[in-house]
């Protein structure tokens, strides 16, 4: 296999971002080619197809499946309102009467002869689909939705949680080592994206929803706190739909894990910015990582030069963060890429590489086990 | 390519598609028998930015190409058919997993009964069964509506009543599937297949329901009878369509359905036919255990009370070592995970830990400590997905047993499952953490521990993963199939000898004479609660060797053929050997924790699981 190390995460200044903006079903698109738009702006539009009610009539009215199209009020395709009376048995001698009223507002599906069931169609659901980012439509994809592209600083979380939203940057802790904890948090962090160091505790990310903050973007997370916090524990990484009130975007690991001093300086130097996040974690073929993308201000449609942003391959002198124990955090540079399988204390055999960390000290650690940081 | 002889086939290229890695095997017959030449392996190219499933195809084949030294591939990027010399192969086939597998919807009247047939049957035929809807699975019309419609399976198999029976039910079911008007996962042209296999007097108004809708099949019922299932034709129906629509509709998948000189298989299906074949040639019982990054599957051939061999496949969708292996921690619990560890750790440091596994799903152990802690995770996974696979492979659910006298004293009640370890045979391990586990009495210990075998129980694990192939290849030539599955996939580890029962006083557990093939005899008295390991390995053609043995269990236990009563057999060995487990079944770890870590140790050490300096630090 050509890689045996993890390609790192996206972390950079200046990229041309494009992101496509689909609905769920097909539907209008209300922006054309060219339109600059913003987070909240609605771009496409379409209805969903109401819930189903089914009930059966037979069984209520306590006719034969095959007798219920004689007793129905309503005929197939006709609108009824919830509790309107769409059925009635015939009754004996005008003594008894039998009726069946709808539970529901819609429209008649389906009368069945054979099972005595009416299934109720209820209205349509509309659905948007916003912008979620500052750019440029660049692409209609007809009936479905657009691209919109921006130029903007880009970073890659590991995990997250919460959906898209958006809001100022706002960096509350001294540096990339500090712990986010509630003392940090106040009520100017409303609507703003928090920027904090080596990890946030529960009690400060539950602080964060309270007051109101779009999100938090920090380097680690304790996997205790996590489940606090969503009160259940995360099985599989498949995460983006809680409805959280907040979205967290952890960008080393779980754990006290310091956040990349470049990263950390990336979003220092984007205080006060619009930053557009999205929490959406998928770790299975097709991976989906979260994301902070900071729009550029100014004309984004400006073509600039793109940051030379290619996956390189790994290198003598290539920068490298460990990501599993016993060095797990730690950042350091490739030294040395010994070709031959090597026996770990595991005892297993793999593909190693020599690193040296920032203090000078050096180990050798499975390819696997390192990413490469990307610029 | 054209229809070949099978005795005519001499050269074998076959490839499996999984979702991260495409494997190709070339098998030659030498002397008279087939084996596994080489092995390559490629990306696979399902998503973008290649969406041609036949670029990692060629790329693996290119592979097996220079590792060989047989050209495969002419100029045009054709595989060459057929052999001459060392030029091109007899047969081409493969299977595949790419793109997500087959998923599929299983829906029907009573869940224990139509509905588990049914999901019996997707399942065996490689599929990942989505969602089970059911008359009675206590969720509301309106909500099993929304399921159907948000759930985008490859394709839905309907069963329900038996023939004769009522119609209503299953007409019902068929009403909610039209109201969900469900669309496939793969392709916007086409409709969705449903099978149909449920009542047969039912079949004209399920079509009149359905028709309009979707690509409706029919096939004979499921359940015709009772007493009685009938998988066979809803299987076939599924590899059908399976080719048919998900294969047509994955990127590339119809060029190399045009290669291929057979069906292509779903990966799953193919390595439950292997073991089917295996299990049936030699008439014996098999488990197989498939452990990967996400999912587990488990496969097992019994013959309850000598019957034919009944197979069953159980998924187990989110216990996995890399992607759920959190899920396993939250399922398993932290004490049952730590209690196969012979060390104490922070729960924070090793939830944390889990976590980071899950993020960074192709890491490995680096330390002694994170291995252990990663066979312990695995011995759990592997436990909660044999006790879901046992409670699935049951006899029939549903049916009034006719009980003489004589079976009042053996309960064998409906729906009672048909798993029997006392009677199992072999043991078949696979996935990473047992395929590649550093020393192979490590795998031996996880299956041991895991599926708790009783009396005396063949283990192996599959070498590189090879049993999808194999199993596609049994289809075109068996004999193939069956020597290389025997020589070159399976590892035999050896066998485990376990008396069952339960002693309440520390002593002796198990006699044993064993003459081993190079004139030694090795016997003595194992204890209750201690473990032994006699090597016992392979011959020089890698074929494990043989011993006789006098096994004498004592104090009540049982070896299988009653409590007490001696057995002389033959043991295979394997590249561990012959463990003796004196635990005793039910097996239960000391609760107190210094004695626990104690006989861990112990039996650690007598296996040679751990080195002893990982052991005492």
């Amino acid at each position: 296999m050509g890689h045996a190390y993890t390609p790192g995460l996206k972390v950079t200044d200046k990229i041309l971002i494009k992101k496509n903006r689909i609905l769920p079903l097909k539907g209008e698109v209300i922006v054309k080619k060219g339109d600059l738009v913003k987070p909240d702006d609605v771009i496409a539009r379409t209805h969903l197809p109401g819930p189903v009610e089914p009930f059966n009539v037979a069984n209520i009215l306590g006719l034969p499946p095959e007798d219920i199209e004689e007793a129905m009020l309503k005929k197939q395709g006709d609108t009824v309102s919830e509790g309107e009376i769409i059925a009635r048995s015939k009754s004996f001698f005008g003594l008894f009467k039998s009726e069946c009223r709808a539970k529901a507002s819609g429209t008649v599906e389906s009368i069945s002869h054979v099972t005595g069931q009416v299934l109720l169609r209820g209205r349509p659901i509309p659905v948007e689909v916003k912008a979620y980012i500052t750019g440029e439509v660049v692409e209609i994809f007809e009936k479905e939705g657009v691209a919109i592209s921006t130029w903007g600083s880009f970073i890659q979380g590991i995990f997250g949680i919460g959906g898209e939203t958006h809001g100022e940057i706002k960096t509350v802790v001294p540096d990339n080592t500090a712990i986010l904890t509630d003392q940090f948090i106040n009520a100017d962090c409303k609507g703003k994206v928090i920027v904090g160091g080596s990890m946030v505790t529960a009690d400060a990310i539950k602080k964060a929803a309270k007051v109101g903050a779009a999100g938090v973007v920090i380097g680690g997370f304790d996997d205790k706190d996590l489940r606090d916090f969503l009160g259940y524990d995360l099985g599989v990484a498949i995460t983006g739909s809680e409805e959280i009130g907040i979205t967290l975007i952890v960008t080393e690991g779980f754990g006290q894990i310091n956040m990349a001093q470049r990263t950390f300086d990336l979003l220092k130097s984007k205080e006060g910015k619009l930053a557009c996040i999205n929490g959406a974690t998928q770790i299975r073929a097709g991976v989906i990582r979260p994301e902070v993308i900071i729009p550029f201000d100014g004309d984004i449609r400006a073509k600039q030069k793109d940051a030379d942003f290619r996956e390189m391959g790994l290198g003598i002198g290539s920068p490298v963060r460990v990501i599993r124990h016993p060095h797990f955090g730690k950042l350091g540079s490739v030294t040395d890429l010994p070709a031959p399988l090597m026996k770990l204390e595991s005892e297993s055999h793999a593909r190693v590489l020599e690193v040296e960390f920032k203090d000078g000290s050096r180990a050798v650690v499975p390819r696997a086990n390192v990413e490469m940081i990307e610029s | 390519m054209a229809k070949m002889n099978p005795e005519d086939i001499k050269v074998i290229l076959a490839t499996d598609c999984g979702s991260t890695t495409t494997k190709a095997i070339l098998i030659e017959k030498r002397d008279g028998e087939y084996r596994l030449i080489v092995r390559g392996e490629a990306p696979t190219t399902v998503e973008a930015p290649f969406e041609d499933v036949t670029k990692g195809v060629l790329n693996a084949v290119g592979e097996v190409e220079e590792l060989s030294g047989r050209k495969l591939l002419d100029e045009n990027e054709k595989i060459i058919s057929p052999a001459n010399g060392n030029i091109g192969t007899d047969v081409y086939i493969s299977t595949s997993s790419a793109g997500g597998g087959l998923q599929m919807m299983v829906a029907g009247v009573v869940r224990s009964m139509t509905v588990e047939s049914a999901e019996r049957a997707a399942l065996g035929a490689g599929a990942i069964v989505m969602d089970v809807i059911a008359s009675n699975d206590k969720r509301l019309p309106h909500q099993q509506i929304e399921r159907i419609r948000h759930l985008r399976p490859d394709m839905i198999l309907l069963s329900g009543g038996i023939d004769g029976g009522t119609t209503t039910h299953v007409v019902e079911i068929a009403e909610l599937i039209s109201a969900a008007d469900p669309k496939p996962r793969l392709g916007s042209g086409y409709r969705l297949p449903v099978i149909y296999a449920g009542n047969k007097d039912a079949t004209g108004a399920v079509k009149e329901t359905l028709e309009q809708k979707v690509d409706l099949r029919t096939v004979p019922n499921i359940r015709p009878v009772l007493e009685r299932e009938n998988l066979g034709p809803a299987r076939e129906e599924i590899h059908e369509l399976f080719m048919e629509h998900v294969m047509a509709q994955a990127p590339g998948y119809k060029k190399l359905m045009s290669w291929t000189d057979a069906p292509i298989m779903p990966t799953p299906g193919a390595v439950g036919l292997i073991i089917k074949i295996i299990a049936d040639m030699e008439g014996i019982e098999a488990v197989g255990v498939d452990i990967g990054g996400a999912t587990t599957d488990v496969f097992s051939v019994f013959r309850p009370e000598g019957a034919e061999g009944v197979f069953n496949r159980t998924v187990s969708a989110n216990l996995g070592m890399s992607y759920s292996i959190s899920n396993v921690f939250a399922e398993a619990t932290l004490p049952m995970v730590m209690r196969w560890a012979p060390f104490r750790m922070d729960e924070r440091d090793l939830r944390n830990r889990v976590k980071n596994k899950m993020i960074r799903p192709t890491t490995i152990p680096q330390s002694i400590e994170e291995l252990i802690f990663e066979q312990a995770i695995a011995k759990e996974a592997l436990r909660l997905a044999f006790i879901q696979h046992k409670s699935f492979a049951t006899v029939l659910k549903g049916i009034q047993q006719q009980r003489t006298i004589a079976d009042a004293f053996e309960q064998t009640a409906s729906g009672a499952t048909i798993v029997n370890m006392m009677s199992l045979n072999i043991l078949v391990g696979s996935g990473g953490v047992l395929s590649h586990a550093p020393r192979r009495q490590q795998a031996a210990l996880m299956l041991i521990d895991a599926f708790l075998p009783e009396g005396i129980t063949r283990l192996a694990v599959d070498s590189i993963f090879m049993m999808p192939q194999l199993g596609v290849l049994s289809t075109v030539q068996k004999q193939a199939a069956t020597e290389v599955f025997n020589k070159d996939c399976l590892i035999h580890l050896g066998v485990c000898v376990a008396p069952a029962g339960e002693i309440k006083k520390p002593g002796p557990a198990m006699n044993y004479k064993i003459n081993l093939p190079d004139g030694k005899i090795e016997s003595g008295t194992l204890n209750y609660g201690q473990m032994r390991l006699i090597k016992l390995g392979l011959d020089e053609k890698g074929n494990p060797l043989k011993a006789k043995a006098e096994l004498e269990p004592l104090r009540g236990l049982d070896l299988g053929h009653g409590k007490g009563a001696k057995v002389e057999t033959e043991l295979t060995g394997g590249v561990t050997g012959i463990i003796l487990d004196g635990r005793g079944r039910p097996f239960i770890l000391p609760e107190d924790d210094k004695i626990r870590v104690e006989k861990l140790k112990e039996w650690m050490l007598e296996l040679d699981i751990y080195s002893k300096s990982a052991l005492e630090r």
